[in-house]
């Protein structure tokens, strides 16, 4: 990610005045001040528990933020889309888990890999389709349009059968346990991979495209984006297509991470994605964020989960506990660092 | 008459009372019972009252989230704040010598009732001071909630035995439940409270631009704190209800998603999340809608794994319905009827 420092202030102040300021002026901006400061927290968190737990500080734990996490990087890609234009999507986890279920009944009934996966792709697509022309057109709110495509997600999981089906496709179990050696006994899982490239189409298509641009403009004012002529219908229901494609994509990969369909997974997975969204430094308003941000967001998230892990003794309560109150240090050192001084 | 039927066609509460009232059909032709309402033993018993009683819960964190949703905020904790103030009571009632007596209920009920309370500062304090925004404010007692009310019970579910405390879930009194009192009392309570004086325009005012109602004077910050507060108070007072009716504290299942239901029965209800204007009549009928469902699902025999899809469907259609695109084509619609029957234009 690259930071450029906010333009320099008046020529009469000494050049260590203006770099400081210059400095503040990044910190306090609502462009990437909130980015920058969650990941001082993350590096800082990490080197911090690096000095507390033995064996925390390797570059597999790191990469296993990716493995662990690859899913949710993908779903907090597409929330990120939704978030920009000043959206919600509610629907993702149950999404997540219609997709699980999907390929776990398709593959059970002898399927091939090949056509379970687009055909999953398709159908959460043309959810976000749904929810997207609901939210457009008769001006539903996001947020329950969304959560109305959350239960109509959710009960058809279990329409489609109440119980576990596991998931014994070759190419399935391949991808989902396959490792690649990175060297230095490090390795990754395809998932990451396929995530990566996520967030990168995603970059590109924020930064470098028309739709990107008025993905951002939605954001800031909607009005203003009808005004300048800008395909306001046609990007705002598109987003929502795009959250619904990540929610398959994600599906995809969390059923390759569980080798597994069940109707109750990923409950609440859609406010972590929100949650990592946020964390990352985008508005909720909609307007200002990166997709890098957000992916940080998850990694912030998962490294939350990782001390847990190395702390070992926590009685499942405490577990709670723990996230929330982590959580609440993260959001209000943002907050404090960011706060600008009047 | 006409004017006052025009009136109430066009009216926020039309559409989400007409589903309210297909729903009452499709029960009642499901099973012709269902206005039936009976007397046994001096109380009142049928499908009515059950949707009154059951439906008490939803609607008193209803009535809590509108004044929230109405300064463009959102409260997601209120389920964990519901298992918190159930596992309180019962944790007490489990500890003192004499559960049935009176003085014990009432120190059980005042502490839960204190502990929401603190609940409600907390997210105020979260928003107002912090200015975090709403969702991920009450996002952190969402998660951290269940795990308190874990760290109460113990991980148990604590079940207690104590005929006064019952009586809030499933007593009666003069025949009527008292779950539908206590319901009743919060919305009347919040109804005088916003509508009687200048609070509701106030709270209206944050909601719709926060900035020019600090401009104006308005003291945003107290009255965040205020909404907040008494959303977990509701919500404490709704996680008795359910604590009592099935007498057990269960930290994680008490209210699980009673936080959706509430923010879809101010939805339907006709109140914008946008924040602004709201309706407590709307909530109200909202919370009704939301509760016959349930009922529907069970008189009609819908099994229970179509509960969901069956959920997505009303909402769905009753959103639709309410949608300004929707109202604009019944606008229309309604004036080429006139057109047609020569009442418009005295056209060719």
């Amino acid at each position: 990610m690259t930071i450029s420092l906010a333009p320099a202030p008046a020529p009469s102040r000494s050049p260590l005045q203006r770099a400081s300021g210059g400095i503040r002026g990044t910190f306090t901006s609502p462009k990437y001040g909130p980015v920058l400061v969650t990941l001082i927290l993350f590096v800082a968190v990490f080197v911090g528990g690096g000095i507390r737990y033995p064996g925390f500080f390797s570059g597999q734990v790191l990469l296993n933020l990716l493995v662990d996490n690859a899913y949710l990087i993908v779903l907090a890609v597409g929330m990120t889309f939704v978030i920009l234009t000043g959206g919600i999507d509610l629907s993702v986890g149950a999404v997540v888990a219609l997709s699980t279920m999907i390929a776990a009944s398709l593959l059970q009934s002898g399927w091939p890999a090949a056509a379970v996966i687009p055909l999953i792709l398709v159908a959460t697509s043309a959810l976000g389709l749904l929810v997207g022309l609901m939210v457009h057109h008769f001006k539903v709110q996001p947020f329950i349009a969304t959560l109305a495509a959350m239960f109509l997600a959710r009960g058809l999981c279990y329409i489609i059968s109440q119980n576990s089906i596991s998931i014994t496709d070759p190419t399935f179990i391949a991808l989902g346990v396959g490792r690649i050696p990175l060297g230095g006994g490090m390795s990754i899982t395809p998932s990451v991979i396929i995530a990566l490239v996520v967030v990168a189409v995603a970059v590109w298509v924020l930064h470098r495209t028309r739709f990107g641009r008025t993905v951002y403009a939605l954001g800031g004012s909607e009005h203003s984006g009808m005004l300048m002529g800008l395909p306001v219908a046609r990007t705002k229901v598109l987003v929502y297509v795009i959250s619904g494609l990540c929610s398959g994509i994600a599906g995809v990969l969390f059923s390759l991470y569980t080798l597994s369909g069940y109707p109750l997974t990923a409950i609440g997975t859609e406010l972590d994605a929100i949650a990592a969204v946020v964390i990352g430094g985008t508005l909720l308003a909609g307007g200002y964020g990166f997709v890098l941000g957000s992916v940080l967001g998850v990694l912030v998230l998962g490294i939350i989960q990782t001390i847990i892990s190395f702390e070992g003794t926590l009685s499942s309560w405490w577990t709670k506990i723990f996230i929330g109150a982590l959580l609440l240090v993260f959001i209000v050192l943002q907050r404090v660092l960011t706060a600008r001084r009047r | 008459m006409n004017a006052a039927l025009a009136r109430f066609v066009s009216s926020r509460l039309f559409w989400p009372i007409v589903m309210l009232l297909v729903l009452f059909l499709i029960n009642v032709v499901a099973f012709p019972g269902f206005f039936t309402i009976t007397v046994r033993d001096g109380n009142l018993y049928g499908s009515l009252i059950d949707i009154l009683r059951n439906g008490a819960p939803t609607l008193i964190i209803a009535v809590g989230m509108t004044l929230v949703i109405a300064t463009r905020g959102i409260d997601l904790s209120v389920g964990a704040v519901c298992a918190i103030s159930g596992a309180v009571a019962c944790s007490i009632l489990l500890g003192a010598s004499d559960p049935a007596h009176p003085g014990t209920v009432a120190v059980a009920v005042l502490t839960a009732i204190a502990v929401g309370l603190v609940c409600g500062l907390w997210n105020g304090f979260l928003v107002s001071v912090f200015g975090i925004q709403p969702i991920i404010a009450t996002l952190i007692l969402m998660t951290a909630g269940r795990g308190i009310a874990m760290l109460i019970t113990e991980g148990q579910i604590l079940t207690v035995n104590s005929p006064p405390f019952k009586v809030l879930g499933a007593g009666f009194w003069f025949g009527i439940p008292v779950a539908v009192y206590l319901g009743v009392f919060v919305f009347v309570i919040a109804a005088v409270l916003t509508r009687r004086t200048a609070l509701g325009m106030l709270i209206e005012s944050v909601g719709i631009n926060p900035e020019a109602s600090r401009q104006a004077g308005v003291r945003a910050r107290v009255l965040l704190f205020a909404v907040y507060t008494f959303c977990a108070l509701c919500a404490a007072v709704a996680g008795l209800i359910l604590t009592a009716n099935t007498m057990a504290a269960d930290a994680n299942n008490t209210g699980l998603f009673i936080e959706l239901d509430a923010i879809l029965a101010v939805v339907i209800g006709g109140t914008s999340l946008a924040g602004g204007r709201y309706s407590l009549t709307g909530t109200l009928i909202g919370a009704l809608v939301i509760q016959t469902l349930v009922t529907t699902v069970y008189t009609v025999g819908i099994p229970p794994i179509a509960t969901m899809v069956f959920k997505a469907a009303v909402v769905t259609v009753v959103c639709l319905l309410q949608s300004p695109t929707t109202t604009e084509a019944f606008g229309s619609f309604r004036k080429r009827l006139a057109l047609r029957s020569g009442k418009g234009v005295a056209a060719a």
